[in-house]
This record gives structure tokens, C-alpha cells and sequence, in this order.
């Protein structure tokens, strides 16, 4: 193995740590964040305590979660109330994967040998396909754990969040499909790219916008789709019978799914780390820093860029959770089949005949 | 044969294939004999992860990824529906008499004297590790050759999947003057 190599590994090594961490970061301060923004909403002052600004308040939480009586009941199954949070963990983590933070760093390994490491944990050609295979995995945490529980409040609970995720799992799909009908790609970082210079698929893709972000809202329980939580009906859902640090998982995951979510999103409709005048600022860098530290500074700057958008999509949800009244479950599953789904198959049409007929006229008029 | 031989001359994708094929053999083994039909389904999609594994390795990404999406992502869901609520409130009970455990152990052997005779027979294809395109498996291939060469079947294949699915809304539709339950 020779020199070059080794900081290319090392390199990208630290990038995967590093989003990794930063994805665990985010939520966690999301939950202070949701506090937060629930009480300015609510005129109140929120959590003040711990540290400045209450902004330690997630470490106390979770160090509360850890010393928690951590209780499996007893007509339960052991490994599968243990394996639920876990799988729920696990899938949740997994998406950021493949999420495209930045454009790419570079560095001269040797004089005029100039190497480029994207800032991705990997760029797999069937990233879409990846995303879609772990969050439709998402699901068994959540039965596995409610089975697992041996209580039927808990039983119901599950059946509900999964029967919600495969809902909407479809139109979710759907609406993606028409993206890849533009892009013709199934890597999210060509998808990315191909936004460069203004051309977010937002502007071209309205309609499969506000379907994914309906079933992003769903495919993380959250309001106005938080039904499998529902203390009048269910007590607390499939995680009714769960406590301590198990119990911190289930919660902990949906603040890490409202993260890779608003990732998603930014990515696919909102250009991910592109922003308007990106190249005039690259320019800008390169002439006064150099070649090399003023393409890394202009990936940081996207990144940044990457990183707001992300979070205003994180307080999109916050937002809503205190807009919005909640569906019913005969309301949630009508929306998803008999809604989404046909809305979404005529977006796929849409697309396809602006594609074939739209495309080539305007074309010809700009000729 | 000398056995340490074996495990001397493997290469890192034979060493995976090994370890794959041995966890795709014991989940597939368990999902017959664990008691529990939760476990059973639970062991069956660890058996779809290890054959995307196989999948990966045959450089047939498009492949592993949909084989998870539809098969341990969606049917195996729906298995997973049924049992648990099936199985709600039987704690192990034990329903198979004599008859069926004969029968099952007919059926089971005529299947395997099947697949051994066919096996015994069959010409396994041989292939030149040269010649192999590596791409093969990759979306774009696979598209193009499903669009072009494969073109009747596929759209046949869909519309049978369609006639499948208004035939099972059909079936579940309530009747007039049905409860709501």
C-alpha cells in the first residue's frame, strides 16, 4: 500500500466519522431545538436550566434516559424486545450513507498530482434504490419491538406505524420516479449535480415535491401523521412497553429520520450543497487562495449551504407538529392510496409527456 | 484433498462467498426448523439479505437493491402482518398429527430427488473470467436489454401484475350492507 493511498483511506475515513457524528449531533439538538421552537410558538421560554441557553439540556435527557430502570417484561421475547430498538437504530443511521454533503476535497499527494475525495460516505450508482431499501426496513424495528412486547396496545401500535410506512412508502417512490425520469440517473450525486446553476428540480417538480414531503412527514410519524403514538387510543404505540435507553433508541431514531429526511429533500428538490452564484465564489477563492485550498474552501462553503437547508427542512417539521391538527387513521389512509398515489402516477405522466413533447419545443423556440 | 489448502488459496471475494453461503444456508436451514413462525420470518429475511449479498458480489447492484425492496422490504411485511396476527393468542400449540407429518416428508422427498436428478444431469455452464463483462449486472444494462430485447415479456409480466391487483382489490372490496367491523 503505498503513500497516496493511505490519506485518500485516511481521508475518507474522517469524512464518514464525521457524518456520521454530525447526523447524531443534529439530533440531538433537534430535540432541544423542537423544545425550543414548541415554546416560542406557544410564548413560552422553553428549557433554561442546564448550561446557557438550556443548551445542555440533551446530555441531561439522555443521561436521565441511561439511569432509567431498563425493564423487559416477563411474557415478552427477550432478543426480539432488545433486537427492535437496535433495527431501528441501525436503519435510521444507515441512510446518510449515501447523501451527498459537499462537492469534493482535494489534495496534492505528490507535485501536479492533485487527488479528489468526495465529501460522501459512498457513491453506490443505485443510491436511490439503497435509500429506498433501508427505509422500507425501517418498518421492522418497529413491529419486531411491538410484537416483541407481548401487550396488544403495543401489537396495535405497530400494526398501525407499519401499515402507515407501507402506505406511503408507494407514492413516495412514485414521486421519485419522476425525478429520475429528468435526471436518468439512480445516484443521488448525479442528481445533485445535475441541479448546478439554479436548476432545482423544485421549479420542475412542484407537484412531486409536496407528495414526497407528505410522505416524509408519514414515513417518520410525525404530525400531522404521528398516529401510532396516540395515548386516548394506544397508550404509547409500539413503545408502550419499552424504557431506559430502549426506549430513548425508538425516539432518538425519529429525530435521526427528520434529519436524513430534510437531507434528502434539500438534495433532491433543493439543489443539496448548490446555491445560486457558486461559481463566481469558487472563482473568487481559487484567485485569491489558490488552486487546491480555495476549491476545499468552496466545498465547505456548499457544505454549509447544504447543512441550512437541511435545517430549515428540520424546522419545517417543527413547524408543522405545532400548525397542524392531526388526520384521523381512516383520513391518513385514504390520503395515502386514494390520494397520493393517483396524484403521483399523473406527475409520472406529467413528466414523461413534458419530457417528450415540452422539452424539444421549447428547445427549438430558444434556437 | 487437503482441507488447509483450501482456506490457504482463497482469495477476499472467495472468502466472502464462502462466509455468505454458509449464513444463507444456516438462516434458510433455521427458517424450517425454529419453532416460532415470527422467528421463521425473521430468519427468512436474514436469508434475502445474504442472497443480496450474493447479488453485490456478482457486481448485480440493481439486483441486490430490489431484491430487498420488494422481497424483504414488502412481502415479508406482509408475512410478518399475518402472523403476528394469527398468532396472538396460540402460545406453541401443536397442530400436526401423523397424517400431515407423513405427507410433508413425501412432498419434501420427491422435491429433493427432483432437484438432485436435475442436478445430477445438468450441464453447468462454464465462463471465461476474461471474457466476463463486469457491467453486466448494472442498471443501465439491464434496462436496455429489458427494453429492447425483452420487450413483450415484460410488458406482459406487467399487465399480468395489474390484472393481480384489481383482482385482489376485487376480492377485498366490502359488499353492499357489509359491517364496517
Amino acid at each position: 500500500m503505498t503513500f497516496t493511498i493511505d490519506v485518500a483511506f485516511i481521508i475518507k475515513a474522517i469524512i464518514i466519522l464525521l457524518i456520521f457524528g454530525i447526523t447524531l449531533l443534529v439530533a440531538m439538538y433537534s430535540t432541544y431545538g423542537e423544545r425550543k421552537v414548541a415554546a416560542f410558538m406557544q410564548d413560552r421560554i422553553g428549557p433554561n436550566r442546564a448550561g446557557p441557553f438550556g443548551l445542555l439540556q440533551p446530555l441531561a435527557d439522555a443521561v436521565k434516559m441511561f439511569f432509567k430502570e431498563d425493564f423487559i417484561p416477563a411474557q415478552s421475547s427477550k432478543w426480539l424486545f432488545i433486537l427492535g430498538p437496535c433495527l431501528s437504530m441501525l436503519t435510521a443511521l444507515m441512510t446518510s450513507a449515501v447523501i451527498p454533503f459537499g462537492d469534493s476535497i482535494k489534495y496534492e499527494a505528490a507535485p501536479g498530482k492533485v487527488w479528489d475525495v468526495p465529501v460522501q460516505a459512498i457513491d453506490v450508482n443505485i443510491g436511490i434504490l439503497y435509500v429506498f431499501g433501508v427505509v422500507s426496513l425501517g418498518v421492522y424495528g418497529i413491529m419486531v419491538g411491538g410484537w416483541a412486547s407481548n401487550n396488544k396496545f403495543s401489537l396495535l401500535g405497530a400494526i398501525r406505524a407499519a401499515s402507515q410506512n407501507i402506505s406511503y412508502e408507494i407514492s413516495m417512490g412514485l414521486a421519485i420516479i419522476a425525478i429520475l425520469m429528468m435526471t436518468g440517473s439512480l445516484s443521488i450525486r448525479h442528481i445533485v449535480e445535475q441541479q448546478h446553476g439554479g436548476n432545482w428540480n423544485i421549479f420542475y417538480q412542484p407537484l412531486g415535491f409536496i407528495i414526497f414531503i407528505t410522505c416524509a412527514f408519514a414515513e417518520c410519524n410525525r404530525t400531522p401523521f404521528d398516529l401510532p403514538e396516540c395515548e386516548t387510543e394506544l397508550i404509547g404505540g409500539y413503545h408502550t412497553e419499552y424504557s431506559s435507553m430502549k426506549l430513548g433508541f425508538y425516539l432518538f431514531a425519529e429525530y435521526i429520520n427528520m434529519f436524513v429526511s430534510s437531507a434528502m429533500i434539500s438534495s433532491l428538490y433543493f439543489g443539496g450543497y448548490n446555491y445560486p452564484g457558486m461559481d463566481w465564489v469558487q472563482a473568487q477563492l481559487i484567485g485569491s487562495l489558490g488552486e487546491i485550498a480555495g476549491h476545499n474552501v468552496a466545498t465547505l462553503i456548499g457544505f454549509l449551504v447544504f447543512f441550512g437547508k437541511s435545517l430549515f427542512f428540520v424546522f419545517f417539521y417543527m413547524w408543522v407538529r405545532w400548525t397542524l391538527p392531526r388526520f384521523r387513521y381512516d383520513q391518513l389512509m385514504n390520503l395515502g392510496w386514494k390520494g397520493l398515489i393517483p396524484l403521483a402516477i399523473v406527475n409520472i405522466v406529467l413528466t414523461g409527456g413534458a419530457i417528450l413533447f415540452l422539452k424539444p419545443l421549447v428547445m427549438s423556440f430558444l434556437k | 484433498m487437503n482441507f488447509s489448502n483450501l482456506f490457504a488459496n482463497l482469495t477476499p471475494s472467495t472468502s466472502i462467498f464462502y462466509a455468505l453461503s454458509f449464513l444463507t444456508i444456516l438462516c434458510g436451514l433455521m427458517v424450517v426448523l425454529a419453532k416460532n413462525p415470527i422467528h421463521s420470518v425473521l430468519y427468512l429475511i436474514a436469508t434475502f439479505f445474504c442472497l443480496s449479498g450474493h447479488y453485490i458480489l456478482l457486481n448485480a447492484q440493481f439486483l441486490a437493491a430490489v431484491n430487498i425492496i420488494v422481497y424483504a422490504g414488502a412481502i415479508m411485511v406482509l408475512f410478518l402482518f399475518v402472523i403476528m396476527f394469527l398468532n396472538l393468542k396460540k402460545e406453541d400449540e401443536e397442530s400436526k398429527t401423523n397424517l400431515v407429518k407423513i405427507a410433508a416428508m413425501i412432498v419434501g422427498g420427491t422435491l429433493f430427488l427432483i432437484f438432485v436428478a436435475v442436478l445430477r444431469k445438468a450441464q453447468l455452464g462454464t465462463y471465461n473470467p476474461y471474457s466476463f463483462d463486469s457491467q453486466i449486472g448494472m442498471v443501465e444494462s439491464l434496462g436496455e436489454i429489458l427494453y429492447s430485447d425483452y420487450l413483450l415479456p415484460f410488458e406482459l409480466v406487467s399487465i399480468l401484475f395489474l390484472v393481480a391487483m384489481v383482482g385482489a382489490v376485487m376480492l377485498g372490496r366490502r359488499e353492499a350492507g357489509d359491517r364496517h367491523f
